[in-house]
């Protein structure tokens, strides 16, 4: 055990404490994010949104949580437990180790996965299964179709959401988030890769199932879908976890296409946090200003739009890295 | 008017003579009402040749307006009449002749049983099966007879006058649990009994129930839908969930206190609820109100018009999943309740309006406040259109969906505003003003698909005809009396009510009793929010209401919904359903 010295045991305690530490980051900001998203929804919706729980509102999280521990945790008794119970962990946890890979300063970030965004879409992959197990576990129809859609609409979305990114990849020559990053300090990979970045957007907004691309839950035609059998902190955990999901779209977006933490005077961490926060605000913004396109829609747009887009792209970028070598 | 449409001041009464030519004389009665139309009493064995008539003859009566049952067995006065214990009356309407018919049939307590208008008129189909279950009155070869209003497992029949009206009258209501499992299982939906087949082929179709506890039905309306995959083959829906009885409540309260039921039939319509029963019981009065009455009445049916209209544009929308725009249409609705509140002095059910004229006269400085109300509203409707309305996920949900055309509508009963998106420039304002509606320049929008956007694009416009009658009424709201001065005016105007014994008597006798008025029938139908509403009152010469009929207009939109949406998706339905406009207390009363 020679190699266990105390720089070693220093080195592995302080990496663990900056794991906790975005972990805690991670989950708090998902959470936080729902009273932010109603404090903006409010603002542009012409009201005030919940503003009576301590200062502005400031307290209407610890409500909403206590509330939603207290609430009664209710499995149907036609459910199928296993998989109604696995399922919101899935939710959950799948979006949130892809935080795993995001490079936050040049000295934080959890790994440093040579395979970064390979990790990231096989989590994404996994999380359909959250939705599939929800839908399938609740044996309610709603909640069927609910799965159904988002099945099909993630699947269809999740091959391009690859494909958006091989720009990207192409260009820095690595899957590595960190080489990535570093890769953006003269010129931020939206420019080059604008359309790379568009349709990362879109299938980005897609798999967390946000609006205009949340058919899987759309609460005027299937009532909630995948997740109204749910209840207490089940359904908190999918709650959650759709916002870890924002969090870490947003994340993604600032990482890959927006120079990461490159930025001038202000110190990295803060840059990160500013991109990551406007994405966010993109999100909140999509759903006040747009109505749900139909499910179909959504579908033909993935395949017939977004799918050859990014294949040209992903052409065009080709030429021009193998010119260019 | 032309020489056809002018007897006896009334229109269309031409097809009375059309039919005495080709039934002969001797075979119909017609009966004197104050209805405005005729009203034939025909024998049931030849009703249905009667209706195909009809149906067929020269500018034909294209629809079944409505369809009821009237239980007339402790009717007082009803000499000159068939004898009948029950009479089902059948009211078309012709747009040709600008008039209604109605036809009666006398039926006797012993032989219940009229032939079904199913085959003629398609929308028969639901009202025939609400008079089974509210008179029990067989319909022979009805496709569906089973209850419409009441559960599958009630007993008894609500409307016939040996129904007891109250609960009081009742066992005390008692639920167990075994009682709660029949009950549930009598709602289940049962595809077979539709003539569905549950799989076809190689496809297993799926049964949703969607409601009546669903975020966009409005209320508490069920469809039951047959799927495959998303796509609705076919639906089944079922109302009466939101049954109130408000008919048969008008048989238990006077003539005035019956006033606050009507508010609550389309509660987003407020006291443009009250103006058709209003102006029927003032009929039957023979109160003519002042000028300045008619105009206010006017004016704030045209508010609460636009207030019904808003809260449809932000529903509608939010169907259609855009969060916010319920928001504005609700401050904008403030803005109408702030004018509202301070001339009546409530929000939704004002109850304003009263036999002979209005509650109070307006308020000083009511003016400003509808100013205000005018000056706040166009730039506001204006950024609907623009940000919802030409958004182009807006008009990829709404354009050539769920469309049907000018005669599948009237076929099917539809009016108002859905009506007029298939483009027929049909506006009972127009066609047959009531409370001087003749006076006011105003058009009428069209659609021209009479989809789901032009559903939605109409009743913008429409708000902004609304506004122009408000403008008009601001400017030129006549001076004068609020109410009447006529003996049955209720409550009396009171500064005539302090002047000798007399007039406090009558006072006394009006607030305590409720007016007395002469026995006949009367009829009046407006321009509603949502379409043609009609309150058909029958007086048997007392201060109750022997039988009313309230003709809503959602009750035949729901019906409808199948013809237009089999062969959509679920969130076709979805926005179908937005764009229809309808309340459940509308349909069910």
């Amino acid at each position: 055990m020679s190699w266990m010295s105390t720089d070693v045991l220093l080195a592995i305690t302080v990496g663990v404490l900056k794991a906790i530490v975005i972990l805690l980051a991670a989950v708090l900001s998902g959470a936080f994010l729902t009273v932010i998203e109603r404090r903006l929804l409010g603002l542009w919706q012409d009201r005030y949104g919940p503003n009576r729980v301590g200062i502005f509102g400031s307290g209407q999280l610890i409500a909403d949580m206590i509330k939603i521990f207290f609430k009664e945790d209710w499995i149907p008794p036609f459910a199928d437990r296993k998989l109604f119970v696995l399922a919101p962990a899935i939710a959950f946890a799948s979006l949130l180790l892809s935080f795993l890979v995001i490079p936050i300063t040049p000295g934080w970030g959890v790994a440093d996965l040579n395979i970064g965004i390979l990790f990231f879409f096989a989590m994404a992959g996994i999380n359909v299964y959250a939705v599939l197990f929800g839908g399938y576990a609740s044996a309610n129809k709603y909640a069927l179709i609910g799965a159904m859609r988002a099945s099909a609409q993630t699947l269809s979305y999740e091959v391009f959401i690859g494909l958006s990114l091989m720009g990207v990849v192409a260009m820095t020559g690595s899957f590595n988030m960190r080489d990535i990053v570093n890769g953006q300090e003269g010129l931020w990979y939206i420019v080059p890769q604008f359309f790379g970045f568009l349709t990362f957007l879109i299938a980005g907004v897609a798999v967390t199932h946000r609006a205009p691309f949340d058919q899987p839950e759309a609460e005027q035609e299937i009532a909630d879908g995948y997740h109204v059998e749910y209840s207490s902190m089940k359904f908190g955990m999918f709650f959650i976890g759709e916002y870890v999901g924002i969090v870490l779209v947003s994340a993604l977006l600032t990482t890959l296409f927006m120079g990461g933490w490159h930025g001038p005077l202000l110190p990295p961490i803060v840059w990160f946090l500013l991109k990551t926060s406007f994405f966010v605000m993109l999100f909140v913004l999509a759903r006040a200003a747009l109505p749900r396109p139909r499910y179909d829609r959504v579908m033909q747009f993935g395949w017939k739009f977004c799918l050859p887009l990014t294949l040209i792209n992903l052409l065009v970028t080709g030429v021009v890295v193998l010119l260019t070598a | 008017m032309t020489s056809e449409t002018s007897q006896a001041g009334n229109t269309g009464f031409a097809i009375v003579d059309e039919l005495k030519a080709r039934f002969g004389e001797a075979n119909l009665v017609v009966q004197p009402t104050l209805t405005g139309m005729p009203v034939v009493w025909v024998a049931r064995e030849q009703l249905i040749e009667v209706m195909h008539f009809v149906q067929q003859v020269r500018k034909p009566f294209v629809m079944l307006y409505d369809l009821h049952g009237v239980d007339e067995r402790l009717r007082m006065h009803r000499s000159g009449l068939p004898p009948a214990d029950f009479t089902v009356f059948y009211q078309l309407m012709s747009l040709e002749r600008n008039s209604e018919l109605m036809i009666k049939v006398a039926l006797h307590e012993d032989d219940l049983r009229v032939p079904t208008l199913c085959n003629v008129y398609l929308n028969a189909n639901w009202y025939e099966r609400e008079v089974f279950d509210m008179f029990g009155i067989e319909f022979t070869g009805h496709p569906h007879l089973t209850r419409m209003l009441m559960p599958p497992t009630w007993h008894g029949h609500p409307l016939r006058k040996d129904y007891p009206a109250r609960a009081t009258e009742f066992d005390p209501y008692t639920l167990t649990m075994e009682g709660q499992d029949r009950e549930q299982e009598a709602l289940r939906f049962n595809p077979e009994e539709w003539g569905m087949k549950r799989q076809s082929g190689d496809t297993d179709y799926m049964f949703l129930n969607l409601g009546p506890n669903h975020p966009s039905v409005h209320g508490v309306f069920r469809i039951a839908l047959q799927l495959d995959g998303e796509e609705v083959v076919d639906c089944v829906p079922d109302i009466g969930y939101h049954h109130r009885g408000a008919e048969k409540m008008a048989e238990r309260q006077s003539w005035h206190s019956y006033i606050p039921y009507t508010d609550r039939i389309d509660y987003t319509g407020g006291v443009m609820n009250n103006l058709p029963y209003i102006l029927a019981t003032e009929k039957l009065a023979g109160i003519t109100v002042t000028p300045r009455a008619e105009t206010i009445r006017v004016m704030m049916s045209e508010m609460f018009r636009i207030n019904s209209h808003l809260l449809f544009l932000g529903t509608f929308l939010q169907d259609l999943g855009a969060m916010s725009p319920v928001f504005y249409t609700f401050s904008d609705r403030q803005r109408a309740y702030y004018v509202i509140e301070a001339i009546t002095g409530f929000r939704m059910h004002p109850a304003w309006f009263r036999i002979g004229g209005v509650a109070h006269d307006l308020p000083r400085g009511w003016d400003r406040l509808v100013r205000e109300f005018l000056d706040w509203m166009p730039p506001r409707l204006d950024e609907y259109e623009r940000a919802m309305m030409d958004n182009s996920i807006v008009r990829e949900r709404t354009v050539n969906i769920a469309t049907h055309t000018t005669a599948e509508a009237l076929t099917w009963g539809v009016t108002g505003p859905n009506l007029r998106a298939t483009g027929l420039k049909y506006d009972l304002r127009k066609a047959k003003p009531y409370s001087g509606y003749e006076n006011f320049d105003f058009d009428i929008p069209v659609g021209t698909n009479g989809d789901v956007f032009d559903r939605g694009m109409l009743r913008i416009e429409e708000m902004r005809q609304s506004l122009r009658i408000i403008e008009q009424c601001l400017k030129n709201m006549p001076e004068g009396d609020y109410k009447a001065d006529h003996p049955l005016t209720t409550p009396p105007p009171r500064d005539k009510m302090l002047q000798h014994i007399e007039t406090l008597i009558t006072h006394f006798l009006q607030v305590s009793w409720g007016p007395v008025l002469k026995p006949n029938e009367s009829f009046q139908m407006i321009e509603a929010t949502k379409g043609l509403n009609s309150y058909y009152l029958t007086s048997d010469g007392n201060t109750m209401s022997y039988r009313t009929r309230i003709r809503t207009p959602s009750f035949a939109h729901l019906q409808h919904i199948p013809a237009v949406i089999n062969g959509g998706f679920v969130p076709d339905l979805i926005a179908h359903l937005g764009s229809i406009d309808f309340v459940m207390a509308d349909v069910d009363r």
